[in-house]
């Protein structure tokens, strides 16, 4: 049995000896590079680049600005492909832009012998503006006279969708319902992987190349094709290891500029490696998400009727646009059933950073609303906050009319139970209650619920190849990517358990190249391990039949007799090893009268989905006139089905927490309002937890295995971040009876709010 | 790679001066934690460099006759946390330089550089105003020295000639004997942070410990350059040591510090920072020098 | 057709040195660009690509080297000033047959590596801090690697991973 066994990273030993190779590791030192000339306005229009001094610069090879790109808008985000236009993402963007829509927007590129002739030719080359007005929050953007983002939405919506469900206006004249309001805001934040993005592209025999540090390969060959007028098959893209993504590099970033440089310089080698200010400030970053959230709820604590608004600030570009709001629109009828719900979001073009893909699509801001507001109504109308969430959550047999989700188990009370056991959270709440003095302690809690996948929004489908090789081992390749998360482990852990084959005789290939691997999109929705499992358990299947068919040629024994069992064929009538499956591998390769290559290759599309569950405790020490909350206890809970591989799951529940003790505590890209321009775009300025910023990070598992799922598994990769931030800021309600309603609670915030409070 | 127009490396200290008076355009280059990132940014792109990070003679730690602590400009900040000198006669001074960016960053980086680039957030920086730290500097005509807190001339700038190099740091025997200290640095993390006001506090009690014989307060970013508490110092001189000194200091303070808004904290913010940092350190201070509060 | 403009950077304007240093054990010299950081020797003329670029400022610590045994960022180091220096990446951690480290065996089985980015930077740290033969508290531990970020693992088996192998080194028992 593989399936749930702790076994080591297949990518461990290369990783632990610095030889795994990289994006840049693998680029020529030959390379062409290429440096970005970032706009010095907040929003309005390039009149005109003097590249004149520039192109003087000794080894300045070429320059390109925006006034010299092909005119062919394209979308980027990391979305399968729609072939009905009307779902189609929004194409929004140039390879470099006349229209600037934020501070350091691409307006030029140049093209350089070296990084110091590249930085030199960018800073000779000077550019004219035609200024326009900026807005950067998305309230002020929907306003009538905001400026103007995009021409083709006036309003600066991008889009808007509302859910209706019973007669909200009716229901809330029923007498005796207390109204608990409130606003919940959350900040812009940033992925911070490692790795900043890296990409590299040449040319060769009339194809375009492009090497590029991202999580969605067969998505980027299809955008640089969109976005330089090629046919898709001329783009090959290879995706090598990376050092993380977080959904920023689920979105197609200068792949597209990268490939058409290189054809403005005769298909040499062209390399853009984005500076750390530039993974800030032209990459992506997650949506800022205001909630206005409304509840009547009847004495007994039951929901009479529930209202929310979600403005989500797209910023410039509309990148992964309106799925992300209402992602986590959809969360809110379902967490907590009500008969009565209105519910509205908006996608808002402003002249910020261009929101995308993040760690939990959504649902990070969404958790905070609906979560700090159920802590809300508690504290208002006197209920216990465990009590009064086993009273409302989803309960057993739940189904979502759309997604046909279900919850099958008993599964929040086990995650509850868990969590509660590990802080002593009974003993410690009763503890807790009523201090007073500079220093306080609390302790809080939130749950989650999250999707797997993306079914039925969209397409869910992944290609798999397997080839047995003479030994009896076997190649897997997927496209779907390994980009930290041990996804290439689970993988082989999957293959071996269905082939009956060891471990160590899976050789996975990690790599993704559009040219050679099977179609897969990649890595997003924490949908890999149900999707590509569902093709990997297809895959190993209709292998195994082929391999079992051909053993008979040797052993004579029907396949419905055998099975492949530890490396052998095996009879299970009685058990019996008739050959070894390396054996077989190597006579059936070389057998001079009926020579087989036993490979399989399938694409399996998925018409299902999962719900996956879990929560947060968090204990806090608040020291008031400090203006600092210390986390001291934290325990997530998570009921993701059948744990693959427990050590890797624990270590993406840890990695989710932090960053979700980030987004709690300090994380939020900052403004300077007179220019538009992002302050802090660099990791000292941008406070992502150090070292010294985290507890001990506790992480348990509920195992109720998926029904719906090849291997019982569904999403583990995204929630973790979930109910981080609502936990702990119910922690700090709690200890000192304030209630924070935007993110972070760093100690500017707290400061400004014990002040309101008279606590300082 | 840096784009640097050309490099001199510096082979003794006066050398240093030489290279400088020769090159009128070339700037100072010792760890580098701050020039390398100023190239980069394109503040200082495309400058000559005199580099004086080789000389050694301008490390380490030294008590001299008189008693005073001599510092080499060039000593990094993890040599002086881990001096067995700093560390039992200045033991605030180890613990401030310990809370300077990261142990990479402490490693790279010096006391000479932290002081010479004037910025009021240098960790280092307060702690010895609070020591009444003396700057040794070498010009053509050899060397003179200058109180710290008279080296600061405006935020980022110092009293150095461009032909000048500093080379040491000196604390006279009387500004640390019977002194205990505590430094407090806020930020918003625990690691890996600049200082979004730094306190520093030396007192020296009495006998029986019930009184302040003398209190220094030295601050980070409460104003442009790192200061002195004087008023402060003067009112609470002489205290008795208990809760009302406490507070009475806390508000003092006040009338010393003029911190200025930023996007990196408020002015009010600030202002609350000071009086709760001086609050704070000198609390920890009493009781590091036997006092009980 | 002969092109009209040949835009190459003249040589004679590039500076050069000779750096000689020890690099995991061996001693090597070349000429380096006296413009380059470690990290670009390190990288480019070396091969050694653990040492990572995650900011080029020092705030990541992507880059970490030891140099004379204490660890610095690289790349706010200048190549020039590695001249007589013992500098050690990730690749020096290993044995000369490619047995691991006790700290490398120690991250594999902690699950301390996942996008492994950030790993060869921890692992050098890791190294000064053990060497050192310190038993160091948890606080201290966490405050000796604070020089590094990381987005995947929140730390936490990073921090499992050298505090074990202190306690083996040092032939202590790990109390759970």
């Amino acid at each position: 049995m593989l399936i749930g066994k702790s076994l080591p990273r297949v990518d461990a030993y290369d990783k632990a000896t610095g030889r795994t190779k990289y994006t840049d590791d693998l680029c020529g030192k030959d390379a062409l590079i290429v440096k970005i000339m970032h706009a010095e306005i907040t929003h309005g229009f390039v009149k005109s680049i003097d590249t004149s001094e520039a192109e003087k610069i000794p080894g300045v090879v070429k320059v390109v600005t925006c006034f010299d790109v092909p005119d062919l808008p394209f979308p980027t985000a990391g979305h399968p492909w729609s072939t009905d236009p009307s779902h189609q993402d929004i194409a929004d963007r140039h390879l470099l832009t006349k229209h600037v829509r934020l501070y350091g927007d691409d307006i030029a590129a140049v093209i350089a012998e070296d990084e110091v002739s590249a930085m030199r030719g960018v800073r000779a080359l000077k550019a004219e503006y035609e200024e326009l007005p900026f807005v950067l929050d998305a309230r002020e953007a929907m306003k009538e006279g905001a400026p103007v983002i995009h021409e083709e939405f006036p309003d600066n919506v991008l889009k808007h969708t509302s859910i209706r469900k019973g007669n909200y206006e009716e229901a809330i004249k029923e007498p005796g319902l207390v109204k608990v309001e409130g606003w919940y805001d959350t900040p812009t934040v940033q992925h911070c992987h490692i790795e900043n993005h890296i990409c590299y592209a040449y040319e060769e025999n009339g194809r375009i190349v492009v090497v590029s540090s991202t999580q969605i390969p067969h998505i980027v060959r299809r955008v640089c094709g969109q976005a330089l007028g090629v046919e898709w098959g001329k783009i090959r893209v290879i995706k090598p290891y990376i050092g993380g993504g977080f959904g920023n590099k689920q979105d197609v970033l200068y792949e597209p500029l990268c490939a058409y440089l290189t054809t403005q310089v005769g298909g040499r080698c062209v390399k853009i490696d984005n500076t750390r200010e530039e993974t800030f400030n032209n990459t992506r970053v997650r949506h800022a998400i205001l909630s206005h959230i409304i509840s009547w709820v009847r004495p007994d604590g039951t929901f009479a009727a529930r209202k929310v608004e979600m403005f989500s600030n797209q910023g410039a570009y509309a990148s992964h646009g309106h799925s992300i709001v209402a992602k986590g629109m959809g969360a809110f009828p379902q967490l907590y059933p009500c008969e009565n719900v209105e519910a509205d979001s908006y996608t808002v073009y402003t002249n910020r950073q261009t929101a995308g893909a993040m760690r939990s699509y959504g649902m990070a801001q969404a958790g905070f609303g609906v979560e700090s507001h159920t802590d809300d109504i508690c504290r208002k109308m006197g209920f216990d906050p465990i009590a009064f969430r086993k009273q409302n959550l989803m309960p057993v047999g739940y189904v979502d009319a759309f997604s046909k989700n279900e919850l099958y188990a008993d599964t929040f009370n086990q995650v509850m139970e868990k969590g509660m056991a590990y802080i002593d959270y009974e003993r410690k709440r009763k503890e807790y209650a009523n201090q007073t003095g500079d220093i306080r302690r609390g302790i809080g809690m939130a749950v989650l619920w999250y999707n797997t996948a993306v079914w039925p929004i969209s397409l869910e489908t992944a290609g798999c190849r397997m080839v047995l090789n003479q030994d009896g081992s076997v190649q897997v390749q997927v496209g779907d990517t390994e980009i930290g998360q041990g996804a290439d482990t689970a993988f082989s852990q999957m293959t071996a358990e269905t082939l009956g084959i060891s471990f160590e005789k899976v050789h996975v290939v990690s790599c993704q190249d559009t040219d050679i691997t099977p179609f897969g999109t990649g890595a997003y929705a924490s949908r890999q391990t149900y999707v590509a499992g569902m093709a990997i358990r297809d895959c190993a299947e209709q292998l195994k039949e082929k391999i079992l068919r051909k053993a008979y040629e040797y052993t004579r024994m029907q396949p419905y007799l055998c099975d492949i069992i530890d490396d052998n064929i095996v009879r299970v009538t009685d058990g019996r090893v008739l050959m070894s499956l390396a054996s077989l591998a190597e006579h059936s390769v070389y057998d001079l009268d009926r020579s087989n290559h036993l490979t399989m290759e399938v694409t399996t599309q998925t018409k299902s989905n999962a719900y996956s569950f879990g929560c947060c405790f968090a204990e806090v020490e608040v020291d008031i006139p400090m203006c600092k909350v210390k986390l001291l206890n934290i325990i997530n809970v998570h009921d993701c089905g059948r744990l693959i591989n427990p050590a890797l799951a624990e270590a993406q529940v840890h990695g989710g927490m932090s960053m979700g003790i980030g987004y709690a505590l300090s994380e939020k890209m900052l403004y300077d309002p007179k220019s538009g321009r992002l302050l802090n775009n660099n990791l000292l300025d941008y406070k992502l937890s150090t070292f010294m910023d985290h507890p001990h990070l506790e992480a348990q598992f509920v195992e109720n295995p998926e029904p719906t799922s090849a291997y019982g598994t569904k999403a583990l990769g995204e929630p973790p971040v979930v109910p981080v931030a609502p936990a702990i800021r119910n922690a700090v309600l709690m200890a000192t009876g304030v209630a924070f309603d935007e993110l972070p609670m760093n100690p500017h915030n707290l400061f400004r709010r014990f002040r309101e409070e008279g606590l300082i | 790679m840096y784009d640097i127009k050309a490099l001199y490396e510096a082979i003794s200290p006066e050398d240093a001066v030489s290279l400088l008076t020769e090159h009128p355009e070339a700037i100072i280059i010792a760890g580098g934690s701050d020039v390398l990132i100023k190239i980069r940014e394109g503040r200082l792109a495309g400058k000559e460099l005199v580099s004086i990070y080789g000389l050694d003679e301008l490390r380490g730690v030294t008590k001299e006759e008189d008693g005073t602590i001599r510092i080499g400009s060039l000593t990094s900040f993890s040599h002086i946390h881990r001096d067995p000198i700093v560390k039992k006669h200045i033991a605030v001074l180890s613990e401030a330089v310990n809370m300077v960016g990261s142990p990479q960053v402490r490693a790279i980086g010096t006391i000479g550089g932290n002081t010479c680039n004037g910025v009021t957030s240098a960790d280092s920086a307060s702690t010895l105003c609070a020591l009444d730290a003396i700057v040794e500097i070498l010009g053509p005509d050899g060397k003179r020295t200058v109180p710290l807190t008279e080296f600061y001339a405006g935020p980022g700038r110092v009293h150095l000639k461009h032909n000048e190099i500093q080379t040491a740091i000196l604390i006279p025997k009387e500004s640390y004997t019977g002194y205990k200290g505590c430094y407090i640095k806020y930020g918003m993390r625990n690691a890996m942070e600049i200082a979004t006001t730094g306190c520093s506090v030396n007192v020296k009690l009495s006998q029986d410990k019930k009184t302040i014989r003398d209190i220094r307060i030295g601050y980070g970013v409460a104003a442009p350059v790192p200061i002195r508490a004087r008023n402060a110092e003067e009112e609470i001189r002489g205290c008795s040591v208990c809760p009302e000194t406490i507070e009475q200091c806390g508000e003092a303070v006040l009338k010393d510090v003029t911190p200025r808004d930023s996007w990196r904290a408020a002015k009010d913010f600030r202002l609350h920072l000071c009086s709760t940092l001086a609050k704070r350190a000198l609390t920890e201070a009493i009781k590091r020098a036997g006092g009980e509060i | 057709m002969a092109n009209e403009k040949v835009n190459v950077i003249p040589e004679e304007e590039r500076q050069y040195k000779l750096v000689r240093c020890t690099i995991n054990g061996k001693k090597r010299q070349t000429m380096v660009d006296v413009r380059a950081s470690l990290t670009d020797m390190l990288r480019n003329d070396y091969s050694l690509t653990s040492v990572k670029k995650g900011c080029e400022v020092g705030e990541c610590g992507a880059c970490t080297v030891l140099i004379d045994g204490e660890a610095f960022d690289s790349c706010i180091y200048l190549a020039i000033w590695a001249d007589g220096k013992e500098i050690v990446t990730l690749e020096g951690l290993a044995g000369p047959d490619g047995e691991l480290s006790d700290i490398q065996k120690a991250f594999i089985e902690e699950s301390a590596i996942q996008c492994g980015f950030c790993s060869p930077g921890f692992m050098v740290s890791a190294k000064e801090i053990l060497d050192s033969g310190v038993l160091y508290t948890d606080d201290e531990l966490k405050k000796l690697l604070s020089g590094h970020l990381c987005r995947c693992t929140g730390y936490e088996n990073i921090f499992r991973a050298v505090k074990k192998t202190m306690y083996a080194r040092l032939g202590k028992k790990l109390e759970e």
